[in-house]
């Protein structure tokens, strides 16, 4: 397996998975702090790790499972306090298809 | 020693209470004039409540008056990170995309101070949705150490140890994903513990890295941070990443666990990097547990030196994740600019998020897209495994680790612009985090010119217990942690 050459970063492209519009000034920053953070993770590539398992998280469980029991939520009230626009106990937001 | 009630501990306080020489109300009010007169230098809180803390304090006596106390922390003032929902007050995770956010629920660890009577004070301030090392990252400004105020109080709960460090709180929460909590009590002469993943529910903290936050407590003393941590620890079904364990008397257990211990020494911790009154002071440190009986023994964890790599994967792979909420859509900030519902993604993101988030989000949706998984996530997790077993390797012959909590004392405030700089001061602690450790760092000396220096002490999953009696063996012996800064 291959580490990648940090230059392969495509800010734009990056930024647009992400939905971050970033101005050029950030674009050029960023490509290059981030260049120099992911020439450091290089180092990784010297790792032997053939045959070694991955760890999503170094925790003893797995499959945890809850009764499926019906609870009372949040009122719509308090859910919609922090909505930034609303309408009829509904969160408004731009126009989505023509 | 002090006699300000502010810097009292907590079992002095509850003594004074349970005596009727002091009301919740009185040690509330010194709290507020406290903060009050020290927060213009240390500008440690984004916002706080007096009215609600009296009230709370109120009820406090209320109860205590009519002989239905709660405990060692009733009536007693513990300042909260803001980034941990209490219902009711504003949670902003220092950032201008929750600049208006009120909690409508409390977090679990929230629900349970109030359970306890401990009375939540404040929203302290913290780098931008905890993604920082000094506290520079918040969208309202940074916080000074109060030890040496042209500082960093470290980070990214500096709001939560200078609160404590300056009395304007009596313990506080922070949370902790790469060693912020641990980091920033060293930096401020504090006992600062991030117990075992799953110890302590993660409901109602804003989440950053998923697999690696943890609550934890800051504290004047290892008793302190005991009480505390015996209060918000314990299973929650809200967080099906908190485990099912006993919660031990942590407080009785400072008497009860004597040792001697096996502590094993990492050279891997020792190397270049490490300032040299740091090293002296650990080193000194080491010498005492020996002093007192304790084996001492070199281990290795052979993989340190790929920890920030593994580190700065992850967490950013799982931050960009997490941080995909914010969109503006149902909460947070929303762009007035937008032309449409995709751009309203993308300008509200971009109006919201300060540098460092940004930076965080493109990296690890980066290391996420399509065609580097493997080589980034994946080879990561791997790496992650082989550093959690040097850690469980170790064990089999020690029963702690001790290093130092950073390689430096606190540095001085705009030193270190260039991100890589400030992610290498996480070098120590990051480790704890990845392998899902308790580690606690405990105040052991000053530098030449008065920074606070602190030792980290690294235990197996779910053995706080031993973990504090360890620390509070060294403390106990010990007058570093009693010594404040001259505000």
């Amino acid at each position: 397996m291959t580490m990648s050459h940090p230059t392969d970063l495509n800010i734009d492209h990056v930024a647009n998975l992400a939905r971050i519009a970033l101005t050029t000034e950030e674009k050029a920053r960023f490509s290059e702090q981030l260049g120099e953070v992911l020439s450091n993770i290089e180092k990784l590539k010297e790792v032997d790790v053939s045959g070694v398992e991955p760890t999503a998280h170094a925790f003893p469980l797995f499959n945890v499972w809850g009764e499926d029991e019906p609870q009372a939520g949040l009122p719509v009230e308090l859910a919609l306090r922090n909505a930034p626009m609303q309408r009829d106990q509904m969160i408004s937001v731009p126009k989505v298809v023509d | 020693m002090s006699t300000e009630l502010f810097y009292q501990s907590i079992p002095s306080l509850a003594t004074a209470l349970e005596a009727g020489k002091l009301s919740s109300v009185e040690l509330v009010r010194s709290v507020i004039d406290r903060t009050k007169a020290v927060e213009p230098k240390i500008k440690a809180f984004n916002s706080f409540d007096e009215e609600d803390a009296l009230a709370q304090a109120r009820e406090s006596d209320v109860r205590r008056a009519a002989g239905r106390t709660r405990g060692a922390m009733d009536g007693i003032p513990i300042g909260i990170k803001d980034v941990i929902a209490v219902s009711g007050q504003p949670l902003t995770a220092s950032s201008r995309m929750l600049a208006n956010f009120i909690s409508p629920y409390d977090a679990t660890v929230t629900r349970k101070l109030k359970g306890a009577g401990a009375i939540c004070w404040g929203r302290l301030n913290l780098d931008e949705f905890a993604m920082g090392s000094s506290t520079e990252n918040s969208a309202f400004g940074p916080t000074s150490n109060p030890y040496a105020l042209d500082c960093v109080p470290g980070g990214s709960s500096g709001g939560s140890a200078a609160a404590v460090a300056a009395g304007e709180a009596i313990v506080s929460l922070g949370s902790d994903t790469g060693g912020s909590i641990r980091q920033p009590a060293a930096f401020c002469n504090l006992v600062g513990l991030k117990p075992t993943y799953g110890l302590i529910s993660r409901y109602g903290l804003i989440a950053f890295a998923s697999s690696l936050d943890q609550i934890g407590p800051f504290a004047r003393s290892v008793e302190d941070a005991a009480i505390t941590l015996g209060v918000i620890a314990g299973h929650d079904p809200l967080d099906s990443t908190s485990y099912r364990t006993e919660v031990p008397d942590y407080r009785a257990a400072l008497k009860t666990r004597t040792g001697p211990w096996r502590l094993g020494i990492p050279k891997e911790y020792f190397g270049e990097g490490l300032d040299s009154e740091v090293g002296r002071a650990v080193e000194k440190a080491i010498a005492h547990y020996q002093s007192i009986g304790c084996e001492v023994k070199d281990v290795s964890l052979p993989h340190t030196e790929y920890g920030v790599g593994v580190y700065y994967i992850i967490a950013t792979a799982e931050c960009s994740s997490n941080l995909a909420r914010f969109d503006g859509v149902r909460y947070g900030h929303r762009s007035k600019d937008a032309k449409d519902a995709i751009d309203l993604y993308f300008k509200s993101r971009a109006e919201g998020f300060g540098a460092e988030v940004k930076r965080r989000i493109i990296l690890g949706t980066y290391v996420l897209s399509s065609g580097y998984y493997d080589a980034y996530y994946l080879r990561a997790q791997k790496v992650r495994t082989l550093i959690r077993n040097d850690f469980l390797t170790a064990y089999r012959e020690v029963d702690a680790i001790i290093t130092p909590t950073a390689p430096t004392p606190a540095f001085r405030r705009g030193t270190k612009a260039d991100p890589l700089a400030m992610y290498l001061c996480d070098i120590y602690t990051i480790g704890v985090n990845l392998a899902g450790l308790p580690g606690i760092s405990v105040p052991c000396g000053f530098s030449a010119d008065g920074r606070p220096i602190g030792m980290q002490l690294i235990g197996q999953p779910y053995h706080e217990a031993e973990l504090l009696a360890i620390a509070h063996a060294y403390e106990r012996a010990h007058e570093w942690g009693q010594r404040r800064p001259a505000l």
